[in-house]
């Protein structure tokens, strides 16, 4: 049997369907509901009171589009952190896979694509909902799907492969206030980058998060030249991160 | 060509050795008890067998694929069954058979999902989540999952562990059908009872290979003889009886609150107490004697 087998990929992913139709509904609600709170607070709030306009944009424009990048992170890293480490310790799931014709890298691979497919889809919610709150759609934005999906493929991968290292779920802890809150709060979502000390600028540079929001927004606003090159970067993330996930999955599951 | 075939096989997890030169081969057709007490690498046999785990040393053929290189092939020949439920309990139990029988490449998925849910007797059942039903019905449910496919080797891992009697009489009928049908059928377990019910041939393993091997009557005819006599008594006094019989040349064992003198009809005059209870000698004779554990 060659790798990669697409049958392999598809079964592994029918079965995420199948629990994911048990659970849909509390998921899209809190994936509408979200980003709604957030622009109230943060939009509609901060926006009336203390801030007008951020690089040209109204504060809700401003906010709207950047929580893209923030439904995508915690709809990716922090599902494929828990849900793998749970499905591995707790429920004996992989076993069960594995005991199939699937291996390690099929099971990896299926999952990233199914919680990136996912995070794609629910990563667009914040977008619609601030067009609720009055940004104007535009042509661009039809690529936001397929940026949310490839950033999304990045974190699920990176979240597998945490679950694949970490030895007790409480150390998930550390990685989600070592990087993943980090990376959500200096990623430009909620304030520019550019008023950033020079250090932090280059950090948030570094964030593949920040490359998203700025993709989203330039998908809304105007697309730069620049967006290819973002893009790559964010695919070739995706593409070493699931290498990770891979090789740490396959310690963890192989004996 | 043996279903299974294993040769000089060694798993070591760090200091410890689980598997130590496992040699085993498990002809087409039939039903062979791996019988073992706990930490006899029963589980770490099953897992190489799936690629789950990989041996350092040995080498392993299952139904004619070299293994770990063609494990997947392998594994698509063979159903499982786990010691531990691995279902999805939030799914319906006619997803959970759906979802394997993609995983295994059935062609008519809808075909083998009514095939599962008659085996399993659960076609009534068929929109409940799995957790409603009770242990019996899920376990029921693991079987028919791992014959989805309708494999010709099953690798059932202590399939009725922690059940109550009548379950586990029910899942030894569905396995009986099973080997009556013809699949090939390797099955871990540290049931005496289990083992004599249900396998052609019985392995006693320990301490990570296999210590005998034949058919139940072999394996007690060699090792345990025809009659065992258990004597109960204040543990002093079983003390002088045990001292007592191995003088004689006689072979003694625990057995709970008692003692049990193997080889009874061998006992020359006063080897054997007057007040002792003698029986036919069992494959658990055989079994504590070849592993020095206690039987369940």
């Amino acid at each position: 049997m060659r790798r990669l087998e697409p049958a392999a990929i598809t079964g592994v992913m029918s079965r995420e369907v199948a629990n994911f139709r048990t659970f849909w509904k509390a998921t899209t609600f809190s994936s509408v509901l979200e980003p709604i709170i957030y622009l109230l607070a943060f939009g509609v709030g901060l926006g009336s009171t203390i801030v007008n306009k951020v690089n040209g944009l109204d504060y809700v424009e401003f906010v709207g589009t950047g929580m893209v990048a923030t439904a995508v992170i915690f709809s990716s890293a922090l599902p494929a952190m828990f849900g793998t480490f749970v499905k591995h310790r707790f429920q004996n799931t992989y076993d069960a896979i594995l005991a199939a014709p699937v291996d390690v890298e099929e099971l990896v691979t299926a999952e990233m694509l199914w919680i990136g497919i996912r995070a794609g889809f629910y990563g667009c919610f914040p977008l619609l909902v601030a067009m609720a709150f009055g940004l104007d759609p535009a042509p661009g934005m039809l690529l936001v799907p397929f940026y949310c999906l490839i950033t999304a493929l990045a974190f699920a991968a990176f979240g597998i492969a945490v679950a694949g290292t970490v030895s007790k779920i409480d150390q998930f802890s550390y990685v989600t206030t070592l990087f993943v809150t980090p990376l959500f709060l200096v990623a430009g979502t909620f304030f520019p980058i550019d008023q950033l000390p020079e250090g932090l600028q280059i950090a948030a540079e570094l964030n593949p998060l920040h490359h998203l929001v700025e993709l989203v927004r330039h998908a809304s606003f105007g697309l730069e030249a620049t967006d290819v090159l973002r893009v790559a970067v964010l695919i070739a993330l995706a593409t070493a991160l699931w290498r990770l996930a891979v090789q740490r999955m396959t310690a963890r599951l192989i004996d | 060509m043996a279903a299974i075939d294993l040769k000089g096989v060694v798993k070591r997890f760090g200091s410890i050795t689980a598997v130590d030169g496992l040699d085993l081969e498990v002809p087409r057709g039939i039903c062979l008890g791996l019988l073992g007490p706990n930490g006899a690498g029963k589980s770490t046999t099953m897992r190489i067998l799936t690629g789950q785990a990989i041996a350092d040393e040995g080498e392993i053929r299952v139904l004619d694929h070299e293994l770990p290189r063609e494990a997947k092939e392998a594994r698509a020949e063979m159903g499982v069954v786990p010691q531990l439920d691995n279902l999805d309990i939030d799914v319906t139990v006619e997803d959970n058979l759906a979802v394997f029988a993609r995983l295994y490449r059935v062609k008519d998925v809808q075909g083998a999902v009514e095939r599962g849910l008659d085996l399993a007797r659960l076609q009534a059942r068929r929109r409940d989540e799995v957790d409603k039903l009770s242990g019996g019905m899920r376990r029921r449910l693991l079987l028919a999952r791992g014959l989805v496919h309708e494999p010709p080797l099953m690798l059932l891992d202590e399939p009725t562990v922690g059940l109550d009697p009548q379950i586990r009489t029910e899942l030894w009928s569905l396995i009986d059908a099973l080997r009556s049908r013809g699949t090939t059928i390797l099955m871990s377990t540290h049931y005496i009872e289990e083992a004599e019910r249900l396998a052609d041939e019985v392995a006693v393993m320990a301490h990570g290979k296999i210590v005998a091997r034949g058919r139940p009557s072999e394996l007690i005819a060699q090792h345990a003889g025809r009659e065992t006599a258990e004597v109960y008594a204040p543990p002093d006094r079983l003390a002088e009886v045990r001292a007592n019989a191995e003088e004689h040349g006689l072979r003694v064992r625990p057995a709970g609150p008692a003692i049990a003198i193997v080889g009874a009809e061998r006992a020359t005059d006063g080897a054997v107490p007057p007040d002792a209870i003698r029986r036919a000698a069992s494959l658990e004779d055989v079994f504590v004697m070849l592993t020095g554990e206690e039987a369940e």
